[in-house]
């Protein structure tokens, strides 16, 4: 059984030694055997994994190709997706999904990262306002979207932006209620609502940047905007790349914005998105595998993003 | 300024402390405390004000900065009508169960996935972290029809709290961050208890884990807020009026409800989390800090 050289391990008999770090030995099953506490521990979240999430994403690529009804489960080939793509909300959801990811990756990924260059290089009340930044993300999402539904967007001269607009005498807006302001108004309130993870995220890996590298390009001549440029953004190249594409995967899924800012589909279908119409098709009218389908084409635009991303990536280096 | 202990960051000190420099500093300081308590302050204090204004009062022009009328009455028609109570204290449950669910589970996965070599464990670490790519709205109508009837042991998990605990545990982004503080303890350490006879759960234990703290605050951090912030999924697998979550509850009211009880609602639902982070905020900011989330 041991199959180590260090001397103690065989300590207690009978108990399986690990084998770490011993020498590969080849059979899947004695491998197994030997490294009984390694396989153990990895076992809970493995199943985890099996059950929610890998074969759910199968389960859902092979419904997006049957129909269930009354209880009858059919091959149907390609009529989920045909009968999705004929839903008149298809073309707009997919439109106002990229619209928002657009506008929010604008404002929502870009203004963290400078919010935490700005508090970096605060000597003072740093602590009360990276509290401050993070103070939405505490709320329940449904409380800050209730707040800025009921007071914020009230299109009437009573709310409190258009209020805030009438006193510096600029033109008020019917916010939810304009088709062209929707889209705006869910990504102002979605980053207030979210940007405080990402700040304190940046924060952090800003912090790990060493001081000496700012000096050497400083004795070099390079003003701040180069130094931001040569030594910011390369030190924290890793978390930029990964919290971007963390941000373009959340913001795909807008669901709960318009759900509650706009009660789902908002003036002129301007708030449907594609994942309310997934809950539209799966959980309202009774279409589990049309949602199943629309599921599937979403992802199969997101790793068409991600392709690109990687290419794109993989070329700068 | 000795606070930040001298680290050099874009911006010397030294230029922040002389003339122009200085000028600059403190405008701009004052500057952004302002903006940022209007900005972030603000709508919760709007908020909490609002919650206390008459129906009519609200619906004024120009709004009023301060209540006139102040009407507690809101908040406990909230608290009363939604029963909040039952609502946060679902809503806490969850969350604990899920921090306990996810410490547990990811850790022992991280940690055999970075010292224990288990067979295949490159590949399981890459499916796993394929899960990355996949959104949480693809998989939700697979993710409930699984859900309502578990495969092989035909469960259905609908109302009970595991359909929100197991979920979680297949959380990547955890098991990520767990491996690669794992990967960075030394080899060394783990050789020396095993030199010592130390079987690998007591390395764990011993060793591990007491080094391992602020990235477990991290985890548990990032449990809780799931949890805390998740709409879609506990609204589908928590339907009974007597399980759902705080944010789903208040959904579930806001059709039939007057719009100062439900902004009164959501001030209740957010003080507990607000307070909780105000006590650790301190651990969360740390715990981000050093918990290998280095760029």
């Amino acid at each position: 059984m041991a199959i180590t050289t260090v001397p103690g391990t065989t300590r207690k008999p009978g108990r399986p030694t690990p084998s770490y770090p011993g020498p590969q030995r080849t059979g899947l099953g004695r491998k197994v055997r030997d490294n009984l506490t390694g396989h153990a521990f990895l076992i809970g979240a493995v199943l985890c994994f099996l059950v929610f999430s890998w074969y759910p994403m199968i389960r859902g690529i092979v419904m997006s190709f049957q129909r269930t009804r009354r209880g009858e489960t059919t091959w149907v080939g390609w009529d989920n997706y045909s009968r999705i793509i004929a839903d008149p909300s298809f073309w707009p959801a997919w439109q106002n999904t990229l619209y928002f990811t657009v506008l929010a990756l604008v404002l929502g990924y870009a203004a963290p990262f400078f919010v935490a260059i700005l508090l970096n290089e605060f000597r003072h009340a740093k602590g009360y306002l990276r509290i401050l930044v993070y103070l939405p993300v505490m709320l329940p999402p449904a409380s800050a979207l209730y707040l800025f539904k009921f007071y914020a967007y009230d299109p009437s001269e009573a709310g409190l932006f258009n209020a805030i607009l009438k006193a510096l005498h600029l033109p008020t807006s019917q916010w939810m209620q304009s088709p062209e302001m929707t889209m705006p108004a869910m990504v102002l309130a979605s980053t207030w609502m979210n940007m405080g993870g990402a700040v304190l995220i940046y924060l952090a890996s800003l912090q790990n940047i060493p001081g000496e590298l700012y000096e050497a390009a400083e004795l070099d001549g390079a003003g701040i905007w180069k130094r931001i440029r040569h030594v910011t953004i390369p030190q924290t190249r890793l978390i930029l790349a990964l919290l971007a594409m963390i941000q373009i995967v959340a913001t795909m899924q807008l669901f709960i914005e318009p759900l509650i800012l706009a009660n789902g589909a908002g003036a002129e279908d301007s708030a449907t998105s594609v994942a309310y119409l997934i809950y539209q098709h799966g959980f309202f009218q009774n279409d589990l595998n049309g949602a199943a389908a629309l599921g599937v084409l979403m992802l199969v635009v997101l790793a068409g993003f991600s392709a690109a991303y990687l290419r794109l990536s993989a070329k700068q280096d | 300024m000795a606070q930040d202990s001298g680290t050099r960051t874009l911006i010397s000190s030294a230029q922040l402390r002389r003339g122009r420099g200085r000028f600059l500093y403190w405008t701009l300081l004052t500057v952004v405390v302002v903006g940022f308590t209007l900005v972030f302050l603000g709508p919760l204090y709007w908020m909490v004000t609002g919650a206390l204004k008459s129906g009519q009062e609200i619906a004024q022009t120009p709004p009023s900065l301060f209540p006139k009328d102040p009407q507690p009455q809101n908040y406990i028609d909230a608290w009363n009508n939604l029963d909040l109570a039952k609502l946060l204290f679902n809503t806490f449950y969850y969350a604990a169960g899920a921090v306990v669910f996810q410490l547990v589970l990811d850790t022992a996965a991280a940690y055999s996935l970075s010292k224990l070599r288990p067979v295949f464990g490159n590949v399981i670490l890459a499916l796993m972290l394929a899960t990355l790519m996949i959104p949480a709205m693809v998989l939700i109508v697979p993710q409930y029809v699984t859900v309502i009837d578990l495969p092989i042991l035909h469960i259905n998990l609908l109302d009970s709290p595991f359909a929100i605990w197991l979920p979680l545990v297949a959380n990547a982004f955890n098991i990520f961050l767990l491996k690669r503080f794992f990967d960075s303890i030394p080899e060394e350490l783990m050789a020396a208890a095993l030199v010592d006879g130390a079987t690998p759960l007591r390395t764990l234990w011993s060793i591990i884990l007491p080094m391992s703290r602020p990235i477990l605050g991290v985890v548990s951090i990032f449990a809780v807020t799931a949890v805390w912030k998740d709409f879609l999924w506990p609204k589908l697998v928590m339907p009974a009026p007597e399980t759902r979550t705080v944010s789903v509850g208040i959904y579930a009211f806001a059709g039939g409800t007057p719009m100062n009880v439900v902004i009164a609602a959501s001030v209740i639902a957010a003080i507990p989390t607000v307070i909780i982070f105000l006590i650790f905020q301190r651990n969360i900011m740390s715990g981000l800090t050093t918990g290998s989330l280095k760029g």
